[in-house]
């Protein structure tokens, strides 16, 4: 028996358009379920107070000051890394072999999964320069992870920039680094900033690699050389050890609501600056 | 040579673009380092094909967490990547623009949601309905199949969904002029033209699923044995660095680091495959 | 008469490659200092890439090169010694479109100051109001100076970019590549306005499109064709009685 095209075609529209509507009600029942479960533990007390009994009871204020150190010692060091790279690449050379070696290895590096930065971060900072687990291991290992992102998206809004102006600036007796200072950067700041918020995001949410270089020490940190314990490493130790599901669930859902703020605010950034552009 | 600003600026920067290239080379010679003298002294062979892992007995086989590694990339590769493509051809070729716009962002949003989360609810969810349903512990197979399914899902739909929407106009139209239906112009034709990007998703997703580290400790139940059955539960790769990094001394340690010299190869060479299918469909346009 | 003075641009056998090909084909030519010499010439004749070449803005664009010799009152700018920035500052240019950068007026016109070092806010302030005038903008802006240099209608933005220009201290010759071919008459009567006057200071270049341009506002004028200059001479000469044929046929408006 032949089936009429249109009966296929109404199959098919009905099968794609459930699994998109089970795709995404997947994903909000992750987030409401875990905010429902958690909203209710979170008090400004929760916020604001150290932990007791390994996290039994009390707050999880050394994790928020971990969680927020961590990811911008990470980005102090990414971003002049990342954002020199995008300027080198895009104002300083033409296309060629090695400008492609850089990207593919900038690519390569972002494949990597976290439990190999998690391995070298130790065998490097933690056991190899005597560092020990601390802030600063923890965020030299996370600034590498997070470097190929800032290289991305930087590159892509320094390329947005039109030539025109560059021409200009250099027609007023601009040299390259003039022009990069004064035309290029501030108008590829919304793009380069919505980098800094992703690699912000994926730093805040990341557990393997900041476990095995941060440590987890679950006092508030005092200098660089102390161990650190973000939130995604307490929730995991939290949930994994069965310490307490209840402050789980409300770490878990600071956790998320922390990460979804970093990302809104990117993804607001990169409208905008797509808005300018389209101008 | 002048030294002046203008070079200081250019060799400084010369310099630091080299930081990323750095960082992997340094990566992989320190990862080697560590492993690839306990791989010498174990033997290949044994390293990769024994079954038995006791470092305390000095046994290294990590055969049953290469197996899981595979099952469980596999499982989630079923789950994700159907639901991904649909979504993306839905959203490209069925949906009002509106949804697009709405859904998208919505997604690459949640892929900012960290994994021990998933994690989690994974134990807290989905463990205990596959034991009560399919039977076994629930921490399986299964349960991480289902899991890392759902993590790679934005990857999988948002990189699809540029491939499809970097479909020229015209090869639809082209179709539609045919009396081909929509729906038989999405298969025939769209699909086909977005293939390479389609792939590269997919495979990307693969090195995620793959190189998944915590969602999976707390899932796949971290017993190590060759599973038979979706029920069983495993220790994939990662998680066997993960578990036994704390704890770890002299020979245990390096067989760790020479796990995670398998998965580093793995990976680049999955990486290569997807960013060569990228750019060799950005050279054909 | 014009030729008295010694030349301020001496121009000798420039070729200009781009890659294989040959877009300027030996060009010499003495620019002689105050007057306005007018460039006119179908498109495709290599006019922009003449103009880009006497700023040097050509080594922005990959695998170009020249040869032969370009004299700023007698020096090579070509030569390795030679300071690319600083010859910038005294041969300032006018792009085909406005462009305007994306800051407030009063900062697109200190842009070059600044870049030299100037600081002092009352310098700096006089520099932008005798730049604005002398552009015939002044009217128009005074009370917005900072107001985004984007926002500007194009003729006005054209105008700030000419006053962007005329701010560098140590400008000497004035590039124009088309400047006018975007705007509205109004815009394009007060831009030839300027020149005139800016001529008394300034050596300037005009490359059009639109001979009639050329004959209302240029001293003297050069016909190019295809990467040659064909012929050149006073502009009353080049427009009434060429010594080329292909001269007469262009500015008699019978092809390009």
């Amino acid at each position: 028996m032949r089936i009429s095209p249109k009966i296929t075609q109404a199959l098919a529209v009905l099968l794609l358009g459930s699994a998109t509507f089970f795709t995404v009600m997947v994903l909000v029942f992750v987030i409401v379920f875990v905010l429902g479960k958690g909203l209710p533990g979170v008090t400004w007390e929760f916020l604001s107070t150290n932990p007791r009994d390994m996290g039994r009871a009390g707050g999880i204020l050394p994790t928020l000051v971990g969680t927020i150190l961590l990811p911008l010692l990470a980005i102090a060091i990414a971003l002049p890394l990342g954002v020199g790279t995008s300027v080198y690449l895009t104002e300083y050379t033409r296309e060629t072999r090695m400008t492609r070696a850089l990207r593919f290895g900038t690519d390569c590096l972002a494949g990597i999964p976290s439990i190999i930065f998690g391995l070298f971060g130790f065998i490097f900072f933690v056991v190899g320069l005597n560092m020990g687990w601390c802030l600063l291991s923890g965020g030299l290992t996370l600034a590498i992870m997070i470097l190929p992102t800032i290289i991305r998206t930087s590159e892509e809004a320094i390329r947005a920039v039109p030539n025109s102006w560059r021409e200009v600036s250099f027609s007023l007796g601009a040299t390259r680094w003039e022009t990069v200072l004064k035309v290029v950067l501030p108008n590829a700041l919304p793009g380069i900033v919505t980098g800094v918020m992703l690699g912000i995001g994926r730093s805040i949410g990341e557990t393997a690699a900041v476990i095995f270089t941060a440590g987890s020490a679950l006092r508030m940190p005092i200098s660089a050389f102390d161990s650190v314990r973000t939130m995604s490493v307490h929730f995991y130790i939290l949930a994994r050890e069965g310490i307490s599901t209840e402050k789980a669930y409300a770490t878990a859902a600071v956790l998320i609501i922390s990460v979804l703020m970093v990302n809104l605010i990117a993804y607001g950034m990169m409208h905008r600056f797509i808005a300018r552009r389209a101008r | 040579m002048k030294f002046n600003g203008e070079n200081i600026a250019k060799y400084a920067l010369m310099t630091v673009a080299f930081s990323a290239v750095a960082s992997l080379l340094l990566i992989a010679v320190f990862i080697f380092k560590e492993g690839l003298p306990f791989m010498m002294k174990v033997g290949l062979k044994d390293f990769l094909f024994a079954s038995d892992w006791d470092p305390l007995a000095g046994k290294f086989g990590i055969y049953p967490m290469i197996v899981a590694s595979l099952w469980v990339t596999f499982g989630a590769m079923l789950i994700g990547a159907p639901l991904g493509i649909a979504g993306a051809i839905f959203l490209n070729e069925f949906a009002p623009p509106m949804m697009m716009k709405i859904i998208k962002p919505t997604i690459e949003l949640l892929a900012g949601i960290p994994s021990v989360v998933f994690g989690f609810l994974g134990v807290m969810v989905l463990a205990p309905w596959i034991r009560a349903t399919l039977g076994g512990p629930g921490l399986s197979v299964l349960a991480a199949s289902i899991i890392l399914g759902i993590m790679v899902l934005p990857t999988v739909l948002s990189i699809s969904i540029d491939a499809i929407a970097s479909v020229p106009n015209s090869y639809r139209e082209g179709a539609l002029a045919l009396g081909a239906t929509r729906w038989q112009s999405v298969y025939m034709v769209t699909i086909k033209a977005a293939r390479s990007g389609i792939i590269a998703s997919i495979i990307l997703a693969m090195g995620r699923a793959l190189g998944e580290t915590m969602a999976v400790i707390m899932v796949a139940g971290n017993t190590v044995k060759v599973p038979h059955a979706v029920t069983d539960p495993v220790r994939t790769l990662t998680a066997n660095i993960a578990l036994e990094m704390a704890n770890a001394t002299g020979m245990a340690r390096e067989a760790l680091f020479a796990t995670g010299i398998v998965l580093f190869m793995v990976i680049m060479v999955l990486n290569g495959i997807a960013l060569s299918a990228i750019k060799g469909k950005a050279r054909k346009k | 008469m014009i030729q008295a003075s010694p030349a301020k641009i001496t121009i000798r056998a420039l070729r200009v490659f781009h890659g294989q090909e040959e877009s300027l084909r030996g060009i010499s030519l003495d620019i002689p200092a105050n007057q306005v010499l007018g460039i006119i010439g179908p498109s495709g004749a290599g006019k922009t890439t003449f103009l880009r070449a006497l700023n040097r803005l050509n080594d922005l664009v990959p695998d170009m090169h020249a040869e032969g010799q370009i004299l700023l009152d007698g020096k090579d700018i070509y030569h390795p010694a030679c300071d690319v920035v600083a010859l910038r500052k005294r041969v300032g240019m006018l792009f085909a479109l406005p462009v305007a950068l994306p800051m407030s007026i009063y900062e697109n016109v200190v842009y070059g100051p600044r870049l030299s070092g100037v600081r002092k806010k009352t310098h700096l302030d006089e520099v932008v109001e005798r730049s604005l005038k002398a552009a015939f903008l002044w009217d128009e802006v005074k009370d917005r100076l900072r107001m985004s240099g984007l926002r500007l209608s194009g003729g006005q933005q054209q105008r700030l970019c000419l006053a962007r220009v005329l701010a560098m201290e140590e400008l000497e010759v004035i590039l124009l590549d088309e400047p006018c071919s975007g705007l509205d008459p109004i815009s394009t009567s007060k831009i030839e306005d300027a020149l005139t006057i800016l001529k008394e200071r300034y050596t300037i270049i005009l490359v059009t499109n639109n001979t009639k341009q050329a004959a209302r506002v240029a001293d003297e004028t050069a016909f190019f064709l295809m990467g040659d200059m064909v012929e050149y001479g006073l502009t009353e000469k080049i427009f009434t009685v060429p010594d080329d044929k292909r001269t007469n046929d262009y500015v008699t408006g019978r092809f390009g």
